[in-house]
C-alpha cells in the first residue's frame, strides 16, 4: 500500500488542531472523535485524508508506503484512549498528559514531518524481549 | 498547556532536524562487527551498515543514497539489516532509531554512525575518514 505523502501531512495538520482544541475545551467527546479517526485511519481509510483528495487533485511528486503512518495511527489511538480514559474518570493529569503527548507527535509531524509514532516501533521492540 | 506542547515539540523537531543523519565520531570503546555479525561480506575498504525497520518511513530514500554511493566509490559495501530481526545487535549498538547508519573501515570498527536519513555528501566525508584519505 501507498500513500501520498502530502495527504498525511494534512492529516497530521488536522490532527493537531482536534487536539488542541481537546485540551483547550476539555471535550472527551472530540477526542472520542479523534479516536475513531485513529482507528479508521489504522484501517486505510483516514478521513482527513479523503479530505484533502477531495480538495486536492493533482498527484504527489513521489508515495511513500502507507505502512509507517498507519502504525504511528495506531500509537495515536493508544493515546487518544488513555486520555479518554482520565477525562472520562476525571483523573486530569492523566487527559491532559496523554492528550498532550498525542498532540506533539501530530505536530511534529505536520510541522518537520518527522513520525514520532513510526519511532516507537523500534524502541517498543527492543523492550519486548520474549517476543523474536 | 497548548502552547507548552507546541513549543517543546517546536524544540524537538528543530534539534531533531539539525542532528538527523549527520554521521557523528564514535567515541569510547569502539566497536568492531565482523562479517559474521553483519551476515555479510564487509567491504574491501569500507561498509555502510544501514538498520531499517517495517515501520520507517526514511529507510527508503536512504537505502537510495546508500547505494548510489556504494556505486560511486570502489571497494564499499552496502548491508541493510532488519532491527527487528536482529535486535541482539540492534542493543548490543544501542541503536534508538532507524534508519541508523554505520560506517565500518576496512577490519570492521565503527568509525562514523548517522541516525536518520544521511546526506549524500556527509556519506562520502564519513567513508573518507574511513577508508583514511
Amino acid at each position: 500500500m501507498q500513500a501520498d505523502p502530502r495527504a498525511l501531512r494534512f492529516a497530521a495538520a488536522v490532527t493537531t488542531i482536534v487536539l488542541a482544541l481537546v485540551l483547550v475545551t476539555g471535550s472527551a467527546w472530540l477526542l472520542a472523535a479523534q479516536a475513531v479517526v485513529f482507528t479508521l485511519s489504522i484501517f486505510g481509510v483516514s478521513p482527513y485524508g479523503m479530505v484533502f483528495k477531495g480538495m486536492v487533485k493533482s498527484s504527489p511528486r513521489e508515495l511513500e508506503d502507507a505502512a509507517p503512518p498507519r502504525f504511528a495511527q495506531g500509537v495515536g489511538l493508544a493515546f487518544a484512549l488513555v486520555g479518554l480514559v482520565g477525562y472520562v474518570t476525571q483523573i486530569t493529569p492523566l487527559a491532559l498528559g496523554a492528550t498532550a503527548a498525542a498532540l506533539f507527535a501530530a505536530f511534529l509531524n505536520a510541522a518537520f514531518g518527522f513520525c514520532l509514532g513510526c519511532e516507537m516501533f523500534l524502541i517498543i521492540r527492543r523492550l519486548l524481549p520474549a517476543a523474536r | 498547556m497548548v502552547l507548552v506542547t507546541l513549543v517543546a515539540a517546536t524544540l524537538v523537531g528543530v534539534v531533531l532536524r539539525r542532528r538527523s543523519g549527520v554521521p557523528r565520531e564514535v567515541r569510547g570503546d569502539v566497536e568492531r562487527l565482523t562479517s559474521g555479525d553483519l551476515e555479510a561480506d564487509l567491504g574491501e575498504r569500507a561498509t555502510l551498515v544501514q538498520f531499517s525497520s517495517a515501520f520507517c518511513q526514511p529507510c527508503r530514500a536512504t537505502r537510495r543514497i546508500l547505494a548510489e554511493v556504494t556505486e560511486m566509490v570502489p571497494g564499499v559495501a552496502h548491508v541493510e539489516i532488519d532491527a527487528e530481526s536482529r535486535l541482539d545487535l540492534v542493543r548490543s549498538l544501542n541503536i534508538l532509531r532507524t534508519p541508523t547508519v554505520l560506517v565500518l573501515d576496512a577490519s570492521g570498527h565503527v568509525v562514523k554512525r548517522a541516525s536518520g536519513q544521511p546526506r549524500k555528501v556527509d556519506v562520502i566525508g564519513a567513508l573518507g575518514l574511513a577508508v583514511g584519505e
